[in-house]
């Protein structure tokens, strides 16, 4: 732990991203290698479950502090942070455990769900052998409100610098689903491991939001052009003896969408396929609301799929017959995929997500307008030579949404309500990302049904930070689409920002904090408001 | 009919009936007793003053030509019906609590305290008392101070990492005090030490009283990173990041020496600074500690958490009151006190 706490100060100490990336190589060079492992995983979200509540931790520290409760509770306002106040209020420690970062994990774990006696005499005496600053680090890793400022691209630079392999490669492994529990660092970053290589996924190429006029992108012959789908981002992966499918958030969802196993007997082995996962209408998409009902359930009764069939819109080709495409021309992996689908029998869940024939812009134009009507956010706008990239590379790939006023952010704040929703909490303040801090932008309080408030409201309770008055500091978690109706520059506010009618659109329960719009984002939606001569047009109103 | 009590609080500060005398006043009085040169102990526009013999030379300097009486530690004195005497405080170097006795009946005045022994200072002395009146600036159980040498020693690490790397370093801490605390304590092989004005002023008066502190430079014109490349500056925490620092380069390394530096949130609002956890307050054991030993059942608390930490003490058995002051002492954000007169941290 005394590696890792050192790390932590030093990428604590600076905001200069280039000492970030130094200290972190110089880590992943020099830490115990399971540490390392350990710590990849956390930088990467991938924790374990809580070992222990809020309120379970207050209180044993209160007793080992041997203070009373309410004074752990006055003290804590004062710090401002619950594993800070943890960590300073305890006694100095009895012993020096030196167990490394590795050893403490493996033993959060395998505390999960062992009764609270158990759980408080191993945290008591894991408290009683690590300085406060480990105990800090130690109790961030608990209470799951870990943030050392370090993005996963950050993370993937470091390693390429520490290991000698290349960014691009430490990023395809990265991907997927694998535990520090099964894995090493050498088959994970050096070598790669064979096993988990069959279903691992690429990491996603992601589109920019246009904010300028489409004509800046130059010939619109020069771009394919495509509906911007309201579902699921997924990626279906055929490789031999393995069939998988991943969301954006890097998560497993083949288990939850049964309808496309048999994709695997005819898709040929060695097929990676880009595309969006919606509701099916039988002729074409539902709303992202039908789809919901899908998500973040444990089972699925017959009557629900039957009611919500998923489909897989297919926009992308990234391997074929084992051969990674990605860096081949769009046109080229597109002709591929249009080829390859065709191959397939009808009845199939999945098709091609149409290119759009238009001659022009304002043709181009005039087709987002009526995206509504196709269940569709808007127009997808991607460079026809361009390469499958890693994550987001600006001027290949955008996304023309139709209405371009909204931002996908996380919940920091929630209040009470008032009147008939006093007992709900309604009102939310949310953040965007900033490089490695989050920025409260606005707050809301409609736009979710009273059973989403309620949820909300469990969750609220049960992740709450800090408490300042009737406002909660929430783990940052949870993701809402906002929309809004204007944007200004409001030199007041600590975003730089004012929105005009902002509320929720809906809980992206199916998002990950790593995946929210950043504040770049809002100025460029700023700017881009700016620099229309005319006011927007009606329909992005 | 009861007498007033031995000490009593009023809109000017402690007052002694008595004795006819306040303890640290912060508006004009006749008869004003100082437990200390801070500048929000020790005002200026009273009639008379009484300090301990160790304090009255910075404060001379302090307040320029004023009706000044000195006493030496322990040495009792009576004034109108009381009997006062001075006792070490262990704060700064001649620092004192004020004990007033009157009729068998001992109240004690801390003034500011820290339990553990600087070096410089006399050792904090408690001192049996019915009733108390503490200080509580870190009143609250987050509050532990490491030993001094470890301290003393992470800032010669410091100091010494930047000097390898061609960088001054910048230390912020209090002019009177806390300056020579971290004066004594460094490494002189490591490279010179300079001080600005406000520092290198009350460092000369302390080493003509016979204080042990390392050769220091005062930071004048010709002073600059390239004629000290390997220096580390003393300068109150006010006068960094200020065009008098821009002289050191925009490589120049900041510390801050505070018991706030204790808190994470703290350290990130100074922005990249450096903090180091070094503070002349009594920390949370000090402070039960130092009320226990006084045995006194009655204890009054000044500056810092005092709601909280009154309840404490009423839940610990004591009869617990709280005193508003003038005091300024150290507000956890503040840190920024006027150069000439520091206030403490
Ligand atoms: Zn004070
Ligand atoms: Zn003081």
């Amino acid at each position: 732990m005394r590696r890792f706490a050192r790390l932590f100060a030093a990428l604590d100490g600076t905001t200069k991203t280039a000492a970030k990336t130094a200290a972190l190589a110089a880590y992943f060079r020099d830490a115990p290698e399971e540490d390392r492992l350990w710590t990849i995983a956390l930088l990467s979200g991938r924790r374990p479950k809580r070992a222990a509540t809020a309120t379970e931790l207050r209180e044993w520290a209160a007793e080992a502090a041997a203070i009373p409760l309410w004074l752990f509770e006055e003290t804590y306002p004062v710090v401002g942070d619950l594993a800070e106040t943890i960590a300073l209020v305890l006694p100095p420690p009895g012993t020096d455990s030196g167990l490394p970062l590795g050893v403490h994990m493996r033993g959060l774990i395998s505390l999960a769900g062992q009764p609270a006696s158990v759980r408080r005499a191993a945290i008591l005496s894991a408290w009683d052998g690590l300085q406060p600053d480990e105990r800090f680090l130690f109790n961030k890793l608990i209470t799951g409100g870990f943030r050392m400022g370090v993005s996963q691209g950050l993370m993937t630079r470091a390693l390429a610098q520490a290991t000698g392999v290349a960014e691009t490669t430490v990023a395809h492994r990265l991907m997927g689903d694998w535990s520090p529990l099964t894995t090493t660092f050498a088959a994970l970053v050096q070598t790669g491991d064979p096993q988990s290589d069959a279903t691992r996924p690429y990491p996603f190429a992601l589109a920019a939001p246009l904010e300028a006029a489409p004509e800046t992108l130059g010939d619109p012959q020069d771009w394919l052009a495509e509906w911007k789908w309201d579902g699921i981002r997924g990626q279906l992966i055929h490789r031999a003896g393995a069939f998988a499918l991943w969301s954006r958030g890097e998560e497993l969802i083949t288990g939850r969408f049964p309808e496309f196993a048999p994709l695997a007997d005819f898709l040929p082995a060695g097929t990676v396929i880009d595309g969006e996962v919606v509701a099916w209408g039988g002729t074409g998409p539902l709303p992202f609301a039908v789809l919901q009902k899908r998500i973040g359930r444990k089972s699925l009764p017959k009557r629900l799929l039957a009611e919500v069939p998923a489909h897989l819109l297919a926009y992308d080709l990234l391997e074929e017959a084992g051969q990674d495409l990605r860096a081949a021309p769009l046109c080229l992996r597109r002709a591929r995929l249009e080829a390859l689908l065709h191959a397939l029998p009808p009845g199939l869940p999945i098709g091609i997500s149409p290119a759009l024939a238009a001659a022009d812009w304002p043709a181009l134009a005039a087709l987002r307008a009526a995206a509504r009507d196709r269940a569709a956010e808007g127009l997808m706008l991607k460079r026809r030579s361009s390469a499958y990239h890693v994550g987001r590379k600006r001027g290949d790939w955008w996304k023309w949404k139709l209405n371009p006023f909204t931002v996908d952010a996380v919940m920091i704040y929630a209040q009470a309500g008032h009147g008939r929703r006093a007992t709900l909490y309604t009102d939310f303040t949310f953040a965007v990302r900033d490089g490695d801090d989050l920025v409260p932008f606005a707050k809301a309080y409609s736009g979710l049904t009273d059973d989403e408030f309620r949820r909300i409201t469990d969750w609220v309770r049960k992740n709450t930070l800090e408490r300042f008055g009737p406002v909660r500091r929430v783990v940052p978690e949870q993701v809402f689409e906002i929309a809004f109706e204007g944007i200004q520059a409001s030199p007041r506010h600590r975003s730089g920002i004012a929105l005009r009618f902002p509320r929720m659109l809906r809980w992206r329960q199916d998002k990950q904090v790593a995946g929210i719009d950043t504040i770049q984002t809002l100025r460029a939606l700023l700017a881009g408001q700016r620099g229309y001569s005319t006011p927007a047009p009606p329909e992005d109103i | 009919m009861a007498r007033a009590p031995v000490l009593t609080f009023t809109d000017r500060g402690i007052f002694c009936p008595a004795g006819g005398f306040h303890i640290d006043p912060w508006r004009p009085v006749d008869r004003a007793l100082i437990t200390h040169g801070h500048s929000d102990h020790a005002r200026p526009g009273h009639g008379r003053y009484l300090c301990s013999r160790q304090a009255a030379p910075v404060i001379r300097h302090r307040l320029g030509p004023v009706r000044l009486e000195t006493i030496a530690y322990g040495e009792t004195r009576r004034i109108g019906g009381v009997t006062v005497s001075f006792h070490p405080a262990g704060h700064v170097p001649g620092s004192a609590q004020i004990r007033v006795e009157q009729d068998g009946e001992v109240w004690v005045a801390s003034g500011d305290y820290k339990v553990s022994a600087d070096g410089l200072s006399d050792p904090f002395e408690p001192v049996a008392c019915h009733s108390f009146i503490s200080e509580c600036t870190f009143g609250l159980p987050v509050f532990r101070w490491d030993p001094q040498e470890a301290i003393l020693a992470q800032i010669n690490r410091w100091w010494a990492a930047n000097a390898a790397e061609g960088r001054i370093s910048i230390l912020g801490a209090y002019a009177l005090g806390k300056a020579q605390r971290i004066l004594s304590g460094l490494d002189t092989g490591i490279g010179p030490i300079l001080t600005h004005g406000a520092v290198e002023t009350t460092t000369e008066i302390l080493r003509s009283q016979g204080c042990a502190l390392p050769a220091t430079v005062a930071v004048t014109a010709g002073i600059s990173a390239k004629s000290h490349p390997r220096a580390i500056v003393i300068a109150p925490p006010s006068a960094q990041a200020t065009p008098w620092a821009s002289r050191f380069g925009p490589n120049a390394a900041a510390a801050f020496a505070s018991g706030w530096m204790r808190l994470r949130g703290v350290r990130r609002r100074r922005g990249a600074e450096t903090g180091f956890v070094l503070s002349d307050h009594a920390d949370w054991p000090g402070l039960n500690a130092a009320i226990r030993e006084t045995g006194a059942e009655r204890v009054f608390v000044t500056h810092g958490y005092t709601a909280v930490f009154r309840r404490w003490l009423e839940s610990q058995g004591y009869d617990a009151g709280i005193v508003q002051t003038e005091y300024e002492g150290e507000g956890i954000d503040s840190a920024q006190p006027d150069t000439a007169g520091d206030v403490p941290g």
